[in-house]
């Protein structure tokens, strides 16, 4: 089986995987998720608030992104970022877009989904008895919020937000659709330039795998330590 | 905005001569849940075993199925795609590889199985933490009235499991659905690889993908309508008050 297998080929274009994909990669990775739990909180404040027209409209987008393929979400995205950003600036054209700005555009508000229901949940654990309390004590929703409710539900979910994060990392393999070079978009323009699939697939599928166990038996570690210390 | 909208598109011939563009998402769709339902019984037959089998008192049969749902689970799907489609072949004997590569509707068949077994290891998690859900006595009281392991299994532990399962396993099954769209990087023509299509031969690329999303939707109310029914029609007398919320990702 690995008799023909070319292991120079790696070694060769490793600099390339590396610097160029795989810095994409974990920057899109990371950013996304940070945009993603910022708007998620939102959309989960949003569908708990009580006010109809901010629950249905918060509850219809969760449900858009969560019914179709990721797919076809980068394929939305990837035609209507120039629009919206036509839009956005007024110009008369459709805006060009950078293929980085467009990525992380588009895992961010579709994670932001993923999030929201992970926030949601997080929030629905904190007793009614607390939020209740600090209203009693005169702060402002905010306050409330910012200061008793939020710290609690992001710190209880942390395990799951992370193995989301972990999902998000391998999601970004998918840019490959609208042909970003990413880590696999790099191993792959790298094995049809010197027609090695086997070489460059193996190798990118042992990267991948290695930083998601690594990642996700660091997040069971972290799950066992918060469930003692509650 | 100065995109043009043309919704009678999808009444316009396609390039392939023969169907309007209606009709290619309509394949399409064909392709998209044929393929979702072929996944689907891999995943859910061997995504069963290996749960149940993770379970067991064996350590060396809970250790191998561990793996193999690590195996699985920590590589992204398109990247298992790509290694049923191109390396795959390589790696076996010459002659199989051969005839691999030469299978007609081959994409079809690789998406099938690598979409089967990438959700496998979904499945097996949730029959996994199903089984592990119930009471130890069950398991106890079944083996103590001197039932064998495997009939323990069949008559007293998997009955309640796949009841206490069945609403993370339509989210499941909907992700397989949704997954499926992956294949089009190995060539599958399925919905959204013929919306794309739509969109490269007819530069209508809003209608094209509006068109798709809106068929996702509706399979999506669909096999979730029709689980909610099966899970009402299977429920355990006394048991009606499992409702669990629906499961992410």
């Amino acid at each position: 089986m690995f008799v023909n297998f070319d292991f120079d080929v790696i070694w060769r274009s490793l600099p390339y995987l590396f610097y160029r994909g795989m810095t994409f990669t974990l920057l899109l990775t990371a950013l996304a998720t940070a945009g993603g739990i910022v708007i998620g909180t939102l959309l989960a404040l949003m569908r708990l608030s009580g006010t109809t027209a901010l629950t249905v409209a918060a509850a219809a987008y969760v449900n858009l992104m969560r019914s179709v393929p990721f797919v076809l979400m980068i394929f939305w995205f990837y035609f209507l970022v120039p629009y919206i950003g036509q839009w956005v600036t007024r110009s008369a054209q459709p805006i060009q877009v950078g293929a980085f700005a467009s990525c992380l555009i588009t895992f961010t508000l579709f994670e932001a989904a993923f999030f929201c229901e992970i926030m949601r949940a997080g929030i629905q654990s904190i007793s009614r008895g607390q939020v209740a309390a600090a209203q009693a004590l005169g702060m402002t929703y905010p306050t409330v919020m910012g200061y008793i409710v939020l710290p609690q539900a992001f710190r209880n979910m942390v395990p799951v937000l992370l193995t989301q994060t972990i999902i998000l990392f391998q999601d970004t393999s998918l840019v490959y659709v609208i042909s970003v070079t990413d880590f696999l978009g790099a191993a792959s323009k790298v094995a049809e330039r010197d027609g090695r699939l086997v070489e460059m697939y193996t190798f990118a599928a042992a990267v991948y795998f290695i930083i998601s166990l690594v990642a996700s038996r660091a997040v069971a570690h972290l799950q066992r330590r918060v469930a003692i210390i509650r | 905005m100065n995109y043009h909208w043309n919704w009678d598109i999808f009444w316009e011939l396609s390039p392939d001569g023969v169907h309007t563009y209606f009709q290619t998402l309509m394949l399409g769709t064909a392709w998209t849940l044929i393929t979702a339902a072929c996944a689907w019984i891999i995943a859910f037959a061997s995504g069963s075993i290996v749960g149940v089998v993770r379970t067991t008192p064996y350590a060396i049969a809970v250790r191998l199925g561990d793996v193999y749902v690590e195996l699985f689970r920590n590589v992204p799907l398109l990247v298992q795609m790509f290694l049923w489609y191109f390396v795959f072949p390589e790696v076996v004997p010459h002659a199989f590889g051969t005839w691999l590569k030469q299978l007609p509707n081959g994409s079809f068949y690789t998406a099938v199985v690598a979409l089967g077994l990438y959700m496998s290891a979904r499945v097996a998690e949730q029959v996994r933490a199903g089984i592990l859900s119930l009471p130890r006595g069950q398991r106890q009281a079944a083996l103590a009235l001197g039932l064998t392991l495997p009939q323990t299994y069949a008559y007293v532990l998997l009955p309640m499991t796949y009841r206490i399962i069945m609403p993370p396993l339509t989210s499941e099954l909907l992700n397989t659905i949704k997954n499926s769209a992956v294949a089009l990087t190995i060539g599958l023509m399925e919905l959204t690889a013929r919306a794309r299509a739509m969109q490269e031969f007819s530069f209508q690329v809003f209608e094209a993908f509006t068109a798709a999303t809106i068929i996702y939707i509706i399979i999506n109310i669909v096999v979730t309508f029709a689980m909610r029914l099966l899970e009402r029609r299977i429920a355990a007398p006394g048991y009606l008050g499992f409702r669990a919320p629906a499961a992410g990702h």
